[in-house]
């Protein structure tokens, strides 16, 4: 609990955390506004409140990338290790405060973007939330960020550059995710086991075809179940996180 | 007290430290002197666990220092003043800090007060002068009232005001039994702040003992004479002193590399009448020079 409290102090004593948040809130429930005002041709599906959900992941993961890779870039990570010098118990209670704010953040951004849709659209009739798929939709944002931000968190803690981070984060979701698509033959089968392609699926996986108008939503790919989904991405950052843990606790600080 | 035995650091092929064995005695000042890259800053680093040696130990109170619970309460350490979020306040540095060890927030007020930071703690520490970085720092080392107590060039870009005042705080954390163990590469420095000296050069020890017994040790023999006779003294010297020098203004011999009775025995048996025949104390940059000639990594060219 006492580290919970370090890093919390840490986390929230600085201003970037602050504004990385409001832009995650900013850019999505901003964004899907804008939808939500031009859904004028047939009732708004509780997917399309979500479609925007990406920018603010990217956000998240940027802000979690930069809780470790600033301590890095001014040496307050020295102080955190002489401090507790197992290393592994403030990492971990780094992730706990990143990770459980990147969830509340998510649902924040989910549940708003859904909110201002219900009242912004022409046609609000299919935005109730009665399915297990439409609370997936919409709740299963607070846990795509949580898994994203644990990415993140492992990735800064392995480069331990801001940069170099951030870009590696951003250039896969964005580029290389896209690009394998590319390659003949492999790339489609390739492409449906990239983690963030996986993650989509789990937000927007098994959507009643009908709901959302031909090319008007983002594909859902993949082989597994929308909660395999989540599984798999979620299994993937921990993977990560926990190969950045081990390295943290052998490489010199 | 710090043990070091053995201690060995290796960066690739670069051998950082090497087979360095020391201890450093509470109670005292005890300064860790060797020229830049000398290895000064690898051995903090280890010492306090941030580093892992490549061959060798060191220990703290007899303990590695991964060992220790709440280590802030044993070792109190500044080895950069920069190690700070520049976007945090001075305070919230201390605060998280001190919360990692379960010290009170009452402490935090303390040792700002005790560095004099008190009416700046909510300031940005991003914003603050290295004189006021440094007493972060410090505040920092002190927050767990530890025993020991470790500062890597404390003074490097100070003022003549913040170097008093760090060697003066110094002075009175190992007058109140702690241990202190500060590192520079200025020898006149440390001749005013150490009472003792382990000195490094390339990573290995050169010499381990007071500050005072360093000095004489390290400083070539260096006579001043004057005398009615100096060029018949100066004609009996060539070839038996290593250099006798030229005359200073006033008239003065200067006599490098023998002792006083050596010059003072030729004086007599010749006859020759001197008017001074005075030891002088070397330079302390001097003594340093002289034991790590060899050592330093990085000459500049002749």
């Amino acid at each position: 609990m006492t580290l919970l409290a370090v890093e919390r102090i840490k986390l929230f004593s600085t201003r970037s955390p602050w504004w990385c948040m409001l832009l995650a809130l900013g850019l999505t429930v901003g964004i899907t506004a804008i939808i939500a005002a031009n859904w004028t041709d047939s009732p708004m599906p509780v997917l399309g409140a979500v479609f925007t959900h990406t920018f603010g992941l990217y956000v998240v993961m940027v802000m979690a990338a930069l809780a470790v890779t600033t301590e890095y870039r001014f040496g307050t990570i020295k102080s955190t290790f002489q401090a507790v010098p197992d290393r592994i118990s403030p990492m971990v209670a780094k992730a706990v405060v990143v990770v459980l704010l990147s969830g509340l953040v998510g649902l924040a951004s989910a549940f708003g973007s859904w909110g201002l849709s219900w009242v912004l659209a022409e046609d609000n009739s299919d935005l109730a939330l009665t399915t297990a798929n439409d609370w997936r939709h919409v709740a299963g944002v607070g846990l795509v960020y949580a898994a994203g931000a644990l990415l993140a968190l492992g990735v800064g803690a392995l480069v331990r550059q801001t940069a170099g981070a951030v870009s590696i984060i951003l250039v896969f979701a964005l580029v290389v995710e896209s690009v394998v698509g590319f390659i003949p033959n492999i790339g489609d089968d390739i492409q449906k086991w990239m983690p963030f392609t996986v993650a989509s699926k789990f937000i927007f996986g098994d959507p009643d075809p009908s709901a959302i108008p031909n090319g008007a939503g983002p594909p859902a790919i993949g082989e597994l179940s929308p909660w395999g989904s989540f599984g798999y991405f979620a299994g993937i950052a921990l993977v990560i996180y926990i190969v950045s843990l081990v390295v943290v606790k052998r490489r010199d600080a | 007290m710090i043990e070091a035995t053995g201690l060995t650091k290796h960066y690739g092929k670069t051998v950082a430290v090497d087979d360095l064995s020391f201890r450093v005695e509470p109670g005292r000042v005890t300064g860790f002197l060797g020229p830049n890259g000398a290895g000064k800053s690898t051995t903090m680093r280890m010492i306090l666990g941030l580093d892992n040696p490549s061959g060798g130990r060191v220990t703290v109170k007899g303990r590695d220092y991964r060992s220790l619970r709440e280590p802030l309460r044993v070792v109190g350490a500044l080895l950069d003043a920069k190690w700070v979020h520049p976007n945090r306040s001075a305070r919230a540095h201390l605060l998280w800090l001190a919360r990692s060890n379960r010290i009170p927030a009452a402490r935090v007020d303390e040792v700002l007060d005790m560095v004099g930071l008190t009416q700046v703690a909510k300031r940005r520490a991003g914003g603050f002068s290295l004189g006021m970085s440094q007493r972060l720092g410090i505040a920092g080392a002190l927050l767990g009232d530890p025993e020991v107590l470790l500062f890597d060039e404390p003074v490097n870009g100070l003022d003549p005001e913040g170097i008093l005042w760090i060697r003066q705080f110094m002075h009175r954390l190992a007058a109140e039994g702690r241990t202190v163990f500060v590192s520079s590469h200025l020898l006149s420095e440390m001749a005013q702040t150490a009472q003792d000296l382990i000195v490094i050069g390339r990573g290995k020890l050169i010499a381990q003992t007071s500050t005072e017994q360093f000095i004489a040790d390290a400083t070539e023999d260096t006579v001043r004479v004057r005398s009615p006779h100096l060029d018949r003294l100066r004609e009996l010297l060539d070839g038996r002193a290593r250099v006798a020098e030229a005359a200073t203004p006033d008239g003065a011999l200067v006599v490098h590399g023998v002792q006083p009775a050596f010059i003072g025995e030729l004086a007599a048996s010749n006859g020759i009448t001197l008017h001074e025949l005075s030891p002088q104390l070397g330079s302390l940059e001097e003594a340093f020079m002289q034991l790590t000639k060899e050592s330093v990594e990085y000459h500049a060219a002749d």
